[in-house]
């Protein structure tokens, strides 16, 4: 075993982990099991406490979130801790204070059955007072109970994991700090230390709150701010005096007052994320040295506390009313935080074999670090992170200032009900497209893509409303009614009966040129790109495995010039995974064009008649057929135009460079006049438009965990060349797939209250019987997009579901914020409910 | 029996100390701030003997207006009530501050019959303020205490010397200096902590006093690098662990 401080440093390895906490541990662990070795691992602090986040962590997991992603990594996570026997399942409880607590909690209850953590259930204030007798339950109106929740002990499974692999070969270097990281040509080249300097082609940060720091020593960015969590320990509780196990309360989390109590030994815990939002620069952290007692457990503002006593009194009188028990340690926590609220995982945009492991809280450190190790060996990991991508960042998402507001809005809504379409707030207006000073005066309600304002729907449309009737649905519910307007439906049929136009300026766009260009694309992109110049192919980009990586379209604009065109959300990391796919030679190069160029949607029955208008190039379908691109003249402008929809209808994307954007807008407005065309909002684009028609979206039916073939994608034959994922998808295809790709009609919207209801999406698809469906290869069925249907006036629902449900007409259920509804499979594969034939994009 | 007990606001020192730029002051940006332990004992006695022989505490401190901190502390743990002598935050001398404390013991309606210190601020260290409040007051002083005692005739009181303990008798009013030890002290209760709020301050700045003694700047001690010395792992690291606690004196 190699001893800490004593042994010399190697001067070569190949890995470095920098980083001691609950992610380096975990990390060297899983690449030794994985068969890595020459691996070190270093940390500025002392083992096994080095005075991260990891040591003073509250340590205590509740499974169930809403998002797919983070709970793979949490269930992951308890699944090592169990394994390492440092899991106590002391089970916990979400109090609700409010109604609306009740129905987020009856969400929760739906998100548990969509990822399979069952049993769940819903408590009475009555059951709570049972299962937690020093509780006021007079205050509550219920609970949602998680039995698997549990705490813990983070720092004894980072030692486990790290005594593990120094058996298999690890090097430890602890108090060994970081002076430099040596970068040459854009990659890693070693690490510069305190105790010597070790040449390494991969490094990993997993500083938690330093990791900006330590990034920034090789020119990389990790956006986090270290933030603070208040946290005090009061004791000795004489009702816990007997308690047996280290924890034998569930942990009681005060969601509507962002607090959580919880009894650990004879104390009792106190947290809170109630307090006014503390942020500092990771420069700013005390040394160890200079601490009282960590670096990342600074002094206690008790001010920022005085709200959450009176509150924690309140729910546990019997305990924090007792003059006998004392407040023994009370910290400022730091915890990282990032815009989005989520991790920040993978390699670097900016340096080649830098790799960020980093906002990564206990309760997904083990199933985060086992994923950063299979992406180092493997190039992808059993869990697909796609969400926690570090190249998910835009460079202003990157900035101290964004990243400071984003935190400080989600600090506070870390326990908050989040609508699944809730809007941040902060530090909003940073890309205004061409259209948008036109956009305001048409009084459009503009949401975050990317980064950039986008419509979701315009109040002028309103006017629409009277014009189609009751052929619009209203929404009886305020929460399925919130961050949505009927108008978006109005937009719909407007644009199925006469024309629309439409934003598309988030559209991440760049450009793969030179002599290796096909090659590169031919790569990566599954589909045929070896294709006539002028040609636009909607490709999937597959991962290793054969699971999605992406979708997009590539357009030919010459021998050796392919448009990527692909969905803002991912622009980054799809930009990324090409840029990685370059060849060495440099015969081929990657243009991020997104700020370079805007474009503008336009569809319905009388696009062309619209479009022919103002231009003299010929629009016919003879002229210019689907799947089609080429320079036309809109008035003054050369646009490229590229005919194929995300909406199944007749029309183009027109692209043009982004300061002409505004001209575009008034020419095509003007032209629609005559045909009362309208500007419709990403209300249309994204979801109904898209739904009746079946279209997928990445993020939602396409993600890594399912193919091409179970996509309902896998048209046409496997293309000659190689591409990454080829085998796999090859493979695929002569395989029964284990799911389908469905859209799903809801047939009975009222509740038992008698209002009418809608899913959003997340929600559990269930047998008649009630039961939940898992397919052969253990992934429940979901719903993985829901919205409305104008057209076809129903609401409509995709989800995979396997073969003996994946049948036109099987009756099923939906289970939604606690009840069930029935639901038709409309659609068991690419077809659409909306316009089967295509007859009109191809009209 | 009314007690009062002067406290100091210091910072809360991790192992390595940084000064400010002009070296006057210690760099307190990520610091904590807290009393020094004597005199956390000297509240801890206050309450005792008031909870023991009723009357009153009162807790004083002389500091910036962020000092009423250390009086919330102190009347979290059961201190009745303050006195906030507020300065603009620069070290007052041991002469000012005892001139200060005096002005604020004359000022009260109702005399104490105890005005007790800890024996030495944890910062400065100068050991003085409380013997020049109690000559200017003209009240008995003992320093270095670890036991108080109400006894018919006054207070008697155990100070540890180094063959065993002197034991004084002295007439009420007088002035203590405690050591830490003298008692354990409680953590605060969240009542406390609320009560706490609520409790009276008596703020006031109190006017100009002679001063002698200007801090020039401070000096760090040359640095003494922090040595581990890992005694062995595992059950093999038994015996050199016991014979260090032996060593150390934690074990007879």
């Amino acid at each position: 075993m190699s001893a800490t401080e004593s042994q010399a440093l190697p001067t070569r390895q190949r890995v470095v982990i920098i980083g001691a906490g609950i992610v380096g541990n975990s990390i060297a662990y899983h690449l030794s099991q994985l068969g890595e070795t020459e691996i070190t691992l270093i940390d500025k602090g002392p083992l096994p406490n080095p005075g991260g986040s990891t040591g003073h962590a509250s340590n205590f997991i509740f499974p169930v979130d809403h998002s797919k992603e983070m709970t793979s990594l949490t269930l992951e996570s308890m699944r090592q801790y169990h394994d390492l026997g440092v899991y106590i399942e002391c089970g916990g409880i979400e109090v609700a204070r409010t109604e609306e607590r009740m129905q987020e909690l009856a969400r929760r209850v739906v998100s548990a059955r969509t990822w399979g953590i069952e049993p769940v259930s819903l408590l009475t204030p009555a059951q709570i007072k049972e299962m937690v007798p020093f509780i006021n339950e007079e205050l509550l109106l219920g609970g949602f109970s998680t039995p698997a929740a549990g705490v813990v002990d983070s720092l004894r499974a980072a030692t486990i994991m790290r005594e593990r692999a120094m058996q298999a070969g690890l090097t430890v270097s602890a108090n060994t700090e970081v002076l430099g990281l040596e970068v040459q040509h854009g990659a890693v080249r070693g690490v510069r230390t305190s105790r010597g300097d070790i040449a390494a082609d991969r490094v990993v940060i997993a500083c938690g709150c330093w990791s900006p720091r330590i990034a920034a020593m090789a020119g990389a960015r990790i956006p986090l701010t270290p933030a603070v969590h208040q946290m005090i320990d009061i004791g000795p509780v004489p009702r816990f005096a007997d308690t047996k196990g280290l924890v034998e309360y569930p942990i009681v989390r005060d969601v509507d007052l962002n607090m959580y109590e919880r009894q650990d030994g004879t104390s009792l815990e106190i947290g809170s994320y109630a307090h006014r939002p503390m942020m500092l620069d990771p420069d700013e952290i005390p040394s160890l040295e200079e601490s009282a007692l960590s670096p990342t457990e600074l002094p206690f503002t008790q001010a920022d506390f005085e709200d959450q006593m009176e509150s924690a009194l309140e729910l546990m009188p019997e305990i924090v009313g007792d003059e006998s028990v004392g407040v023994k340690y009370a910290i400022n926590g730091l915890l990282s935080v990032t815009h989005d609220g989520l991790p920040l995982i993978g390699e670097t945009p900016e340096v080649h074999g830098l790799w960020s492991a980093a906002a990564i809280w206990i309760k997904e450190g083990p199933g985060a670090g086992k994923t950063v190790a299979e992406l180092m060996v493997n190039g992808e990991a059993e869990i697909v992170v796609f969400e926690s991508n570090i190249a998910r960042a835009y460079p202003h998402q990157k900035t101290r200032a964004h990243v400071r507001a984003r935190a400080a809005e989600g600090f506070n809504k870390m326990y908050g009900i989040v609508h699944p379409a809730e809007q941040w707030e902060s530090d909003r207006r940073v890309k205004l497209s061409p259209y948008y000073e036109r956009q305001q005066e048409l009084g459009a309600v503009f949401y975050e893509a990317a980064g950039w304002e986008r419509p979701q729907w315009y109040e002028s449309n309103a006017r629409l409303l009277d014009e189609f009737g009751d052929r619009v649905t209203r929404r009886e519910s305020e929460w399925e009614a919130r961050w949505w307007s009927p108008i978006i439906n109005a937009e719909h049929l407007a644009m199925r009966e006469r024309a629309a136009f439409t934003d598309l300026t988030a559209f991440a766009i760049f450009d793969v040129t030179g002599p290796g260009a096909l090659d590169v694309v031919q790569r990566v992109a599954m589909r045929q790109m070896d294709v006539p110049v002028g040609r636009v192919v909607y490709t999937p980009v597959l991962l290793p495995a054969g699971g999605f990586k992406a979708d997009l379209t590539i357009m030919r604009l010459a021998d050796d010039v392919f448009r990527i065109v692909t969905g803002g959300a991912w622009g980054m990391s799809d930009l990324k995974w090409f840029a990685d796919r370059l060849p060495a030679d440099g015969s081929a190069q990657i243009h991020d064009q997104t700020n370079a160029w805007t474009t503008l949607g336009l569809w319905g029955p009388r696009a062309r008649d619209i479009l022919s208008s103002v231009t003299s190039d010929d629009v016919s379908h003879e002229g210019f057929s689907f799947a089609r691109c080429k320079q036309i003249e809109v008035g003054p402008l050369t646009t490229i135009a590229s005919r194929i929809s995300y909406v199944g209808d007749l029309g183009w994307e027109l692209y043009v460079p982004i300061e002409q954007g505004a001209r575009l807008w008034d020419i095509i407005t003007e032209a629609g006049l005559p045909y009362d065309a309208v500007a419709m909002g990403a209300g249309v684009y994204g979801t109904t438009g898209r739904l009746e028609k079946g279209y997928r979206a990445y993020g939602a039916e396409l993600e890594g965990e399912y193919d091409v073939v179970e996509a309902g994608m896998a048209w046409g034959k496997v293309k000659d060349q190689d591409f990454v994922g080829k085998a796999a998808h090859v493979a695929q295809r002569e395989a029964q797939p284990a799911a389908s790709a469905c859209t799903l009609t809801v047939e009975d919207h009222t509740s038992k209250s008698g209002v009418k209801r809608y899913m959003l999406g997340g929600e559990p698809i269930l047998t008649r019987d009630g039961e939940a469906i898992v397919d052969a290869k253990g992934r429940r069925s979901f719903v993985t997009s829901a919205g409305a249907g104008p057209s076809v006036g129903k609401h409509l629902l995709m989800a995979y579901l396997p073969p003996e449900h994946a049948r036109v007409g099987e009756e099923l259920l939906v289970q939604y914020m606690g009840e069930q509804y029935p639901v038709t499979v409309a659609s068991a594969d690419s077809s659409s409910v909306f316009d089967p034939d295509n007859s009109r994009v191809r009209s | 029996m009314n007690v009062l007990v002067c406290v100091k606001r210091v910072p809360l020192t991790g192992g390595k100390i940084t000064l400010t730029d002009d070296e006057r002051a210690i760099q307190t940006r990520h610091l904590g701030f807290t009393v020094s332990p004597h005199e956390e004992c000297g509240a801890e006695e206050a309450i005792r003997l008031v909870d023991a022989h009723g009357g009153s505490s009162t807790v004083l401190t002389l500091g910036p207006p962020e000092a009423e901190e250390q009086l919330r502390d102190m009347m979290a743990i059961g201190i009745d009530r303050a006195i906030h002598l507020i300065t603009d935050g620069s070290e007052w001398d041991p002469q000012a501050t005892a001139a200060a404390i005096v002005g604020a013991v004359q000022a009260q309606d109702e005399p104490f019959d105890l005005i007790l210190f800890g024996t030495e601020s944890a910062d400065a260290g100068n050991y003085q303020v409380a013997i020049r409040v109690a000559t200017a007051l003209g009240l008995p002083v003992v320093n270095g205490i670890k036991s108080i005692e109400v006894v018919p005739d006054g207070l008697r009181c155990e100070q540890e010397v180094a063959a065993g303990r002197d034991v004084y008798l002295l007439p009420t009013p007088a002035v203590i200096t405690v050591k830490e030890g003298i008692n354990l002290p409680r953590y605060p209760s969240v009542p406390g902590r609320m009560r706490a709020k609520r409790k009276p301050v008596d703020a006031s700045q109190p006017g100009p006093t002679p001063a002698r003694l200007e801090m020039v700047r401070l000096v760090l001690p040359a640095g003494s690098s922090k040595q581990a010395e890992i005694l062995g792992r595992g059950a093999e690291a038994a015996l050199p662990v016991v014979a260090m606690l032996r060593e150390i004196g934690v074990l007879a």
